[in-house]
């Protein structure tokens, strides 16, 4: 008994450096070092990191965040543990705020010249002096419904109230995605910071969560494409890629409004990668490779290049991938301050943790 | 006892551990009343602790101590029965039989409660069978009742086993002697076996009740956020709104609960071996 | 009619448990990556999922976390049990109370306290982070499995074996050690255990590119179950029971050898 026990302690403390040493020494591979990115979930076509990797020899490290909110508190709490990181706007804002962000040399990113203008004077909302951002997709957020579930019009965020669909209703798993559509339901600035306003949301959001099926962020795809859920809170981007894998999903900006959002590139402030970091917001606005990632993704490109060369008619000039934005009400997110954010916080928690 | 020359040797050899356990166990939780009791500007503070009492806060905990009493009470009503049938088999030889009851606990802990969404989703497997057999189908994911299926699906192997091994180790004799002194069934239940395996009891509900009173990953995932309980918030706290003085007070409040269960424990612990 | 109600209860208690599993082992054969419809037999999960690196790499940092993890605490806490019955019973009792405190305290606060501390020491997290969690949370479980055994040693036969002429380490191998292997083994045994299983401290430990199984699964279940899952399910399910049966099978051999 005892001597099988010292062996097999034995074997397990030879085996595991074994296997540590041929798996560790990328060096070779990966001559010009390291690069930790930060990226929102099912935001890029993964062939795009492995050519980015095999043409500059950098070893990436991908990871996923499923909010700005878990993006922000994974950099305040370790800054460095992120080279490049793609937040929205607001946060964008906070983060510039509050020091996290180093500023660009655009001379070693010579490709932001095919962003489209008007995108970068989007940006000066967030990034006055375009220091720190770089655009890399931009949209709206609306409403997915299943056509052979919803008979009624959906043209506003009422219909998310609707007790008729009860359990048929994805809502985002995000405070100001969930908050922003109680709020503009109600005919309020989806910045509002006004508790009355904010207590209003809170409580219409509250009514609602009988009729919720679920609070998810990435799940609403595969959830509606798979068809068990009649409508979804859901971004832009999505709508093109759902419709391909399932016809019968149709995407509606409401008519109350929405919020325009740009994801843009940023580098933390203590990346100890600047260089490969600026190399990849270099590649990622690369023609070929934004439109690789277009057709991969279906989020709405501010490159001017990859929008040139898609082939596709119908999505060149399709409203849903590149929504004209006069349409309809349209507002951004602010940073809206260390109060606010507490207002809302307690608002979401107190839906979150209703019973219904 | 020989076995040390002096104290001082068995000091020296005790020594790694101490040192290990103070900068491990007792600076770290040193550190989460040091956030919890202060505020963002350092200033000393009850307010973080406080937050436990507003609306949205109190409900959650409510919530988990309710669930969390439920789930133990299940797993202790499914685990004893079950320990005594195996106590009472005499499993010497092939004692695979009890592994069988605790092997769930080696596949990984989410895929179990994986398993639980796989089979209880709108259009999951439960309900894809009831629907072809023209029955009415089941609506219980994202409900309380789910919670606390996952939770007991999780956590009943940490109940049983304890429970079987102190079924087990009561001596035959003992029963035996109580029989010949004209107990009825019933009676050795009650004075001999059920005092005699409180110590696995114990364990067994504090191995459930701790780890579903502050467990978030099953209510994400079984309760599809839309069930929030206190582990939830305190998570929240740190991974994404990012007020570790918060996230630290109501970990303190949770502490109070743990320690709570502990007394209470230890309280009935005594009584049993009086 | 007694033994069939015992017999029919445990086969419920067994089809709760696995009937779920068996469940997703048949859905990772499932060509259709609906859960509601069966698409026909397929592999192509087990081919994707056996080329799938971030799995291979999640299941190496788990394993490798998981068996360090439990080589050291298991000999950190033996050692630790043996020294404590040299100790005064007042040093005793705090060493136990401290020890208690991972077991008895939620794994939420253990892992948030233990964040808490690498961030303050500003130790980056990643291997080493959640290797050390690991150890501090499994030493009480180690010790909590040798600590009855060291408790019953019977000093007499250890003083015996002294007076007959044994040296003091001698006797320590032939008369205590025997004693408390067992408790050793299966302390050893819980501390793997846990530290496979462990999702909630290894995630608030865990760096930036670095996932095990457990953290790799959440992240997958937030994205949505792909079938994939079911088919590393599977795997992982039938390793267990086949190294159960190894292990079940060895000792029957050896008494069968005596």
């Amino acid at each position: 008994m005892k001597r099988r026990i010292v062996s097999c302690l034995l074997t397990a403390a030879m085996v595991i450096p074994m296997l540590t040493g041929c798996g560790g020494s990328d060096l070779s591979k990966y001559p010009n070092g390291k690069l930790y990115v930060y990226n929102w979930g099912e935001y890029i076509d993964e062939e795009v990191i492995d050519e980015f990797e095999e043409e500059y020899g950098i070893d990436v490290v991908y990871d996923m965040f499923e909010t700005n909110e878990i993006m922000y508190a994974k950099l305040a709490q370790d800054n460095s543990a992120y080279d490049v990181v793609c937040p929205s706007d607001y946060m964008i804002q906070k983060l510039i705020e509050h020091d996290m962000l180093k500023e660009l040399n655009f001379a070693n990113i010579p490709n932001s010249a095919n962003i489209g203008e008007q995108y970068f004077e989007q940006s000066k909302d967030f990034d006055p002096e375009n220091k720190y951002s770089v655009p890399y997709c931009w949209g709206t957020v609306g409403i997915l419904y299943n056509q052979t579930l919803v008979d009624d019009v959906v043209d506003s965020w009422d219909i998310l109230w609707n007790p008729k669909y009860n359990g048929q209703i994805l809502m985002q798993d995000s405070v100001r995605d969930a908050m922003m559509v109680a709020l503009l339901k109600n005919g309020y600035s989806l910045n509002s910071t006004n508790p009355d306003e904010i207590a209003v949301a809170t409580a219409d959001l509250i009514t609602q969560k009988p009729l919720v099926q679920a609070y998810v962020v990435d799940q609403v795809r595969d959830k509606m494409i798979g068809g068990e859920a009649a409508l979804g809170v859901i971004y832009s981007g999505e709508a093109i890629y759902t419709a391909r894998e399932n016809p019968d999903l149709v995407y509606v900006v409401p008519k109350e409004g929405t919020n325009v959002w740009i994801d843009s590139w940023v580098i933390t402030k203590e990346s100890k990668n600047v260089e490969n970091a600026e190399k990849w917001i270099d590649f990622m606005c690369r023609g070929d490779i934004a439109l690789k990632n277009f057709e991969y993704i279906t989020y709405s490109t501010p490159n001017d290049v990859a929008k040139e060369n898609i082939e596709d008619e119908d999505i060149k000039n399709s409203k849903v991938a590149f929504p004209d934005l006069d349409s309809f009400p349209t507002e951004s997110y602010k940073y809206l301050g260390y109060e606010a954010d507490r207002l809302y916080n307690d608002a979401w928690m107190e839906v979150k943790s209703a019973d219904y | 006892m020989k076995l040390f020359k002096s104290k001082r040797s068995a000091g020296l050899m005790a020594s790694p551990y101490i040192a290990w356990a103070i900068i491990f166990i007792v600076v770290p939780l040193c550190m989460v009343f040091y956030y919890g009791l202060t505020s963002a500007d350092g200033g000393f503070t009850f307010d973080n602790i406080a937050t436990i009492m507003k609306p949205g806060y109190i409900k959650a905990l409510k919530r988990s101590i309710v669930l969390a009493i439920i789930s133990t009470l299940v797993c202790f009503l499914l685990s004893y029965p079950l320990g005594m049938i195996l106590a009472s088999m005499k499993l010497k030889k092939n004692a695979y039989i009890v592994t069988l009851f605790i092997l769930p606990m080696w596949m990984n802990f989410l895929l179990r409660t994986l398993t639980w969404m796989t089979l209880l989703e709108g259009k999951g497997v439960i309900n894809t069978i009831l629907e072809f057999l023209h029955l009415p189908t089941l609506n219980i994911i994202n409900t309380n009742g789910a919670i606390v299926l996952g939770m007991v699906y999780n956590f009943l192997p940490f109940m049983i086993l304890p429970i079987y091994n102190a079924l087990n180790r009561i001596d035959e004799n003992v029963i035996n002697a109580a029989r010949d002194l004209g107990a009825g069934t019933v009676q050795t239940f009650l004075r001999i076996t059920l005092p005699l395996s409180m110590p696995g009891i114990l364990s067994g509900i504090t191995m459930v009740f701790i780890p579903a009173l502050t467990t978030f990953a099953i209510s994400t995932m079984l309760g599809g956020s839309k069930i929030l309980l206190i582990g939830n918030i305190i998570e929240q706290e740190f991974t994404q709104l990012y007020d570790w003085h918060l996230g630290s007070g109501l970990s303190i409040v949770l502490m109070i609960f743990i320690i709570l269960n502990m007394i209470i424990e230890n309280l009935s612990d005594n009584g049993g071996n009086n | 009619m007694r033994k069939v109600l015992e017999r029919i209860y445990l086969a419920i208690i067994l089809i709760f448990m696995y009937a779920p599993i068996l469940t997703l082992i048949v859905l990772s054969f499932n060509s259709s990556k609906s859960r509601a419809k069966w698409g026909g037999f397929t592999l192509k999960w087990y081919i994707n999922l056996l080329s799938d690196e971030a799995v291979a790499s999640a299941l190496f940092n788990t394993l490798s976390i998981a068996v360090l993890a439990t080589i050291f605490s298991t000999i950190i806490g033996t050692f630790t049990c043996i020294a404590m019955i040299g100790l005064s019973s007042k040093l005793r009792s705090i060493i136990m109370g401290i020890t208690n405190i991972p077991m008895i305290n939620a794994d939420i606060v253990t892992g948030i306290s233990l964040m808490l501390l690498f961030r303050f020491l500003h130790i980056s997290t990643g291997f080493t982070t959640i290797l050390l969690a690991h150890i501090t949370f499994n030493i009480p479980f180690v010790m909590l499995s040798v600590m009855p055994r060291v408790k019953n040693i019977n000093f007499y036969v250890y003083e015996a074996a002294l007076d007959l002429g044994a040296s003091r380490p001698y006797a320590f191998f032939k008369t205590i050690l025997p004693d408390i292997v067992p408790g050793i083994v299966s302390g050893a045994l819980m501390a793997f255990t846990m530290s496979l299983d462990d999702f909630i401290i290894t995630y608030f430990t865990k760096g930036s590119g670095f996932e095990t199984l457990s953290t790799l699964i959440y992240n997958e279940v937030k994205r949505g179950i792909q079938p994939e899952i079911y088919a590393l399910s599977a795997l992982i399910f039938v390793v267990v029971l086949v190294l159960l049966m190894i292990v079940y099978r060895a000792p029957q051999a050896k008494t069968k050898e005596k």
